[in-house]
């Protein structure tokens, strides 16, 4: 069956049936990334005074990888504009820079997350005293990474401490060693934490800088809760990972329907081109409101 | 966008395009710079990050998605995201001020 209206406007709405297709479908995202934010600003306000984290990503990063994302929205809408000039060598070139950044957020995005995998909060049954600058400071909360028989620790929490029995199969055989009770590791701790406002913040990483980080040796028994930077660590950590990766589903998503269009389904630029250029700027579309949430989760996420 | 733009009139989108994106490039400069001087008002430091992203939201919406000049349709399907949307977070805020009976609140 023929597919209809896909390069002429249908009479009635005045444009061909995809873009209307693809503004229905933006409208359906516009409400899950709506009902996501809803609930973060719900969770936000609800949140009791000082534990909010702020200040537990990495600005420049994001920064950087908002601007990678607006280059590739550029990038698009210039691609889509040669080709309606008929300019199909440099859609070709504009197209494979949008691919690029989108690759480019991707790893980025996923280098950050490794960050936190690695970075932890530990909460101490009694206070101890941090060097951090000159200033020394009383807390039970620490931030900060995890050294461990000479490796950073990754996914760590409470129960990792403790060990694990070893696992047998039904006949006897081991099939998981048991694992040994770490009775103690090393924090190398931040020189900040998030209950400070971020003047303090500032200052203190300011103070901290290029001075050499003081180990603290801290033992298992002494911990009340460790938690890296992962979803279960907090409200904050679920929200800021459901909805970046929600957000980087989407960058791969738009990815794949730009290189299919760009690399295999070229092919239609000799057969049907006005409908290959509809193909070109309903992807964009997408790509764009993509671009879009970026600009609005960047700010939430990141700085305030 | 209209369907029988010239090649002269395309030419003319692509500078604003590059404006455009320079904007945004600004736009996200002046977001992280303000957040580097550290109001001590969150109301203000809230309003004007949000203030800056719903600018560089409207251009991308406006330039890069083309709706300063598309065809009613598709305003009409904004229209009503858009009373979705507002509804949406009006029923946020009606439930943070309709705690259920029992719940602790700090």
């Amino acid at each position: 069956m023929e597919i209809p209206y896909t390069s002429q406007p249908r009479p009635d709405t005045g444009i061909y049936n995809a873009k209307v297709g693809i503004w229905l479908f933006l409208a359906s995202e516009v409400m899950l990334f709506g009902a996501l934010f809803s609930s973060y600003i719900l969770l936000r306000v609800g949140s009791a005074e000082g534990y909010w984290p702020h200040g537990l990503l990495n600005i420049p990063i994001g920064t950087f990888n908002t601007a990678v994302l607006i280059t590739s929205s550029v990038t698009v809408v210039l691609s889509w504009a040669s080709l309606k000039m008929g300019n199909f060598g440099r859609y070709k070139i504009y197209q494979a820079i949008t691919i690029l950044c989108a690759l480019g957020f991707l790893g980025i995005k996923s280098y950050e997350y490794r960050e936190k995998f690695s970075h932890y909060e530990v909460w101490l049954k009694k206070e101890v005293t941090v060097k951090h600058g000159d200033k020394e400071i009383k807390t039970d909360r620490l931030l900060g990474h995890i050294e461990h028989q000479g490796h950073h620790a990754f996914f760590w929490n409470t129960k990792t401490l403790a060990g694990a029995p070893e696992e047998k199969d039904k006949d006897g055989k081991v099939i998981k060693a048991a694992v040994l009770p770490i009775e103690s590791f090393k924090l190398l701790p931040d020189p900040f934490h998030y209950a400070m406002t971020s003047k303090e913040m500032a200052h203190a990483k300011a103070e901290a800088a290029g001075k050499p980080h003081e180990e603290i040796e801290i033992k298992s028994s002494d911990v009340k809760r460790l938690s890296a930077f992962v979803p279960g660590h907090s409200t904050y950590f679920a929200v800021y990972f459901t909805l970046t990766a929600l957000h980087a589903l989407h960058v791969l998503g738009g990815a794949i329907v730009i290189f299919y269009i760009w690399g295999p389904g070229a092919k239609m630029w000799k057969t049907d081109p006005e409908r290959y250029i509809n193909r070109v700027e309903v992807s964009g579309l997408f790509w764009h409101f993509v671009d879009l949430v970026w600009i609005f989760l960047f700010p939430v996420l990141y700085l305030l | 966008m209209s369907d029988h733009s010239s090649h002269e009139d395309i030419a003319k989108h692509v500078k604003v395009y590059i404006t455009v994106f320079i904007a945004l490039l600004v736009g996200t400069i002046v977001t992280v710079g303000l957040n580097y001087l550290h109001f001590d008002n969150i109301v203000l430091t809230v309003s004007i990050a949000l203030f800056v992203a719903i600018i560089k939201a409207s251009l991308v919406a406006c330039y890069f998605m083309h709706l300063i000049s598309e065809k009613k349709m598709i305003y009409i399907i904004l229209a009503f995201t858009a009373f979705f949307f507002v509804s949406l977070m009006f029923i946020t805020i009606g439930a943070y001020h309709d705690f259920p009976a029992l719940t602790t609140t700090h």
